[in-house]
C-alpha cells in the first residue's frame, strides 16, 4: 500500500517535515514547489508510517485503501506526478 | 528582564497573521503577542473566503487555534488599527508589528457597463455566501436564466459551484443562511465561464477544474474545438508546463468528450480566449459582449492574450461576476508601495520610502508579497518575517515601547472599544454557532450580522 496525498491540500509542509524517508514532493525550495497546487507521495518510496496522516492540519493524506470516494483519482495522480515531474528539477535544489 | 518575551501586535488574524503568531510562538517561546482583528471572529478567509462546500480546508481553524489561542495568544476581535487604536499607539505598546492585513479589495476589468446593477466582484459574492457581516445586506438578483464569471481562478470555480449546487447540497454547507434563501430561490440554469487565455494557461488547479466536472445534476461543456492548441501553447505546454497545466487540458478535453446532458439541472460551459468587452443594459445587466482573442508570447516570454479582430458576440445573462484578483489597500500611517499593491518589505521588514527598514514593523500575507498562493503559502511566508523579527530581537534592534505593560494596552482598548472581542467572546460565539449547526445537521450555521455577534460574544444587548 501507500498513503495519498488529495487535492483539499493546502501545501502546509507539516508532512514533509515528519516524512522518515522524504518520500513527499515538491519540497520547499524545489523549482516546482511555487507552481505545484498540491504535494504528492511517491508509491515507490512510502514506508506507510502513518506521521504525515497525524501532521496534516486539513485531513489530506489518506491510506490509498481508505481513501473517499470523491477523491478516487489521488492514487494514480499522485503516482503520475513522479513519473512525469522531472527528478532531476526536484533533486536540483 | 528575563524571562520576559518581546510584546507583539499582528493586525489581522487571517491565514497569514495566524501562521506567524504560530511561528513565532515556535521561535520565541515567551513572545506575548496581540492578534487584532477588524471583525468579530478570527481566520479571515478561512471563514470568510473558502468555499462553504470544502468544509475539509476550512478544519484548519482547529491548527490556527491549537498553535495560537490555545497557546496564550491573545484576540482583539472588532478593532480596527487606524481608526479605533492608530499605527503610533502601537509602536507606543508593542516592540514589534506584524501587518497581516491581506487584500480587501478587488481589480476591476476597466469596461463599460461594469458598474451596473447586476454586474458585481466575485469577491463581494463570496463574502455574501460566507456571511461577511458588511457584504450581509447585498441583494443578489438571481432570477436571470444566464450568469456570467469572468475568470480562470480558484475564486472564480468557487463563484460557479455555489451558482449550480443544489439547496440539497448547499444545506449541507455552513452557507450563510440570506444566501442559502436566495440560492433556493435561484433561476439560473447556465453559467458561462470566460477565461481571457487558453486551457492550457486557465489558472484553476487541477483538483477545482476535476469538480467543476464531477458536480451532481450538472452538465458541464467545454466546445472541442476551444481545446485545438495553437502552436505557440503548444510548445509551452509540452516544454515549461506544469503538472496541473497539462492535467488541466487533459480534464478539458475529457469534458469535451462527454455526451450532452439534456436532463441536467444546470449547464455550466467553459470557454476560452474571450475577453469581455461591455456590459449592456440600461436599469441593470442584460447582457455582455464578448471578443475572441489569441495567444501570443510577450518579448519577457510570458504567454499574453490578444485581441482578434472580428465578430463580437453579445451574450444574454442577468448576472456578471468578475474574478479577476484580489488588491491590497493602503494602511493608515504606514508606507506603501502604490505599484505592487504591497507593504514596500524586504524579506517582511517593512522599508520606508528611502528604502530603510522601519524599525519593528513587519510585514506578511497577501500585503507583503501580494495575492498570490494558497493557505500554506502563509507558512513559509509567516517562517521568512519571523526570521526577520526574530533577527533584530536578537541583535537587540527592536524599539523600546514606552508603554510595554500589558495592562497598558488593555486599558486603551476598554476606554475605545467597550464591544471588543476576545476570546471568551469568540468561543461563545463559535459555540453557538457549532451548536445551531448540529441541530440543524450542518457543519456550522453562522451569526452573519456584526450586531448578532456582539450579542452572542456577550459585549452587546440585543435591540
Amino acid at each position: 500500500m501507500t498513503y495519498v496525498i488529495v487535492g483539499s491540500c493546502i501545501k502546509d509542509d507539516a508532512c514533509i517535515e515528519v516524512c522518515p524517508v522524504d518520500c513527499i514532493h515538491p519540497r520547499p525550495g524545489a523549482p516546482d514547489f511555487e507552481t505545484a497546487e498540491q504535494l504528492y507521495i511517491d508509491p515507490q518510496e512510502c514506508i506507510d508510517c502513518d506521521a504525515c496522516v497525524e501532521a496534516c492540519p486539513v485531513d489530506a493524506i489518506f491510506a490509498d485503501f481508505e481513501t473517499p470516494e470523491k477523491y478516487g483519482y489521488a492514487l494514480e495522480l499522485n503516482e503520475q506526478f513522479f513519473k512525469e515531474a522531472s527528478t532531476i528539477e526536484r533533486t536540483a535544489a | 528582564m528575563a524571562g520576559v518575551g518581546p510584546r507583539v501586535a499582528i493586525v489581522g488574524a487571517g491565514p497569514a497573521g495566524a501562521f506567524a503568531a504560530a511561528c513565532l510562538l515556535r521561535a520565541c517561546g515567551n513572545a506575548e503577542i496581540d492578534l487584532f482583528e477588524r471583525l468579530p471572529t478570527p481566520w479571515g478567509l478561512l471563514r470568510g473566503g473558502v468555499a462553504p462546500d470544502h468544509q475539509e480546508i476550512k478544519r484548519l481553524d482547529d491548527a490556527f487555534d491549537r498553535q495560537t489561542l490555545r497557546r496564550g495568544c491573545r484576540f482583539f476581535g472588532n478593532v480596527q488599527v487606524g481608526v479605533d487604536v492608530s499605527h503610533a499607539e502601537l509602536m507606543r505598546h508593542y516592540s514589534a508589528v506584524i501587518y497581516a492585513t491581506g487584500a480587501q479589495t478587488d481589480k476591476s476589468l476597466g469596461i463599460a457597463g461594469e458598474d451596473l446593477p447586476g454586474s458585481w466582484a466575485a469577491t463581494e459574492f463570496v463574502a455574501w455566501y460566507n456571511g461577511h457581516p458588511d457584504y450581509r445586506e447585498l441583494q443578489f438578483d438571481l432570477s436571470a436564466r444566464r450568469a456570467v464569471v469572468i475568470g480562470n481562478g480558484n475564486v472564480a470555480a468557487d463563484v460557479v459551484r455555489m451558482l449550480t449546487l443544489s439547496a440539497a447540497e448547499l444545506e449541507r454547507t455552513d452557507v450563510a443562511d440570506h444566501a442559502l434563501e436566495a440560492l433556493r430561490e435561484s433561476r439560473i440554469e447556465e453559467v458561462i465561464v470566460l477565461g481571457r487565455r487558453g486551457p492550457a494557461q486557465a489558472a484553476f488547479t487541477s483538483t477545482e477544474l476535476r469538480e467543476l466536472g464531477a458536480l451532481d445534476g450538472v452538465d458541464t461543456r467545454v466546445d472541442p474545438d476551444d481545446l485545438v492548441l495553437d502552436a505557440v501553447s503548444q510548445h509551452w505546454l509540452a516544454e515549461q508546463g506544469t503538472f496541473t497545466a497539462r492535467k488541466n487540458v487533459e480534464l478539458l478535453r475529457e469534458f469535451a468528450a462527454r455526451p450532452a446532458r439534456p436532463d441536467a439541472r444546470r449547464r455550466i460551459e467553459l470557454r476560452f480566449l474571450s475577453s469581455p468587452v461591455q456590459i449592456r443594459g440600461s436599469a441593470r445587466v442584460d447582457a455582455i459582449d464578448v471578443r475572441r482573442n489569441e495567444i501570443v508570447r510577450a518579448d519577457d516570454g510570458s504567454l499574453r492574450a490578444r485581441a482578434v479582430d472580428g465578430d463580437i458576440e453579445t451574450i444574454d445573462c442577468g448576472l456578471v461576476l468578475r474574478s479577476v484578483g484580489y488588491r491590497a489597500v493602503p494602511l493608515p500611517d504606514v508606507p506603501f508601495d502604490e505599484r505592487h499593491f504591497v507593504l514596500p518589505n524586504e524579506r517582511g521588514r517593512v522599508l520606508t520610502p528611502a528604502g530603510e527598514p522601519l524599525h519593528g514593523v513587519y510585514a506578511v500575507g497577501w500585503i507583503k508579497r501580494g495575492p498570490t498562493g494558497i493557505l500554506g503559502t502563509n507558512k513559509r511566508d509567516a517562517e521568512e518575517t519571523v526570521s526577520r523579527l526574530v533577527e533584530d530581537l536578537d541583535a537587540a534592534a527592536l524599539p523600546q515601547p514606552p508603554n510595554p505593560e500589558r495592562e497598558q494596552i488593555d486599558a486603551l482598548l476598554a476606554e475605545r472599544k467597550p464591544d471588543l472581542i476576545t476570546v471568551e467572546g469568540w468561543r461563545a460565539i463559535d459555540g453557538h454557532e457549532l451548536e445551531s449547526g448540529r441541530n440543524a445537521e450542518r457543519p456550522r450555521v453562522k451569526l452573519a450580522s456584526r450586531e448578532e455577534l456582539l450579542v452572542a460574544a456577550g459585549v452587546a444587548q440585543q435591540r
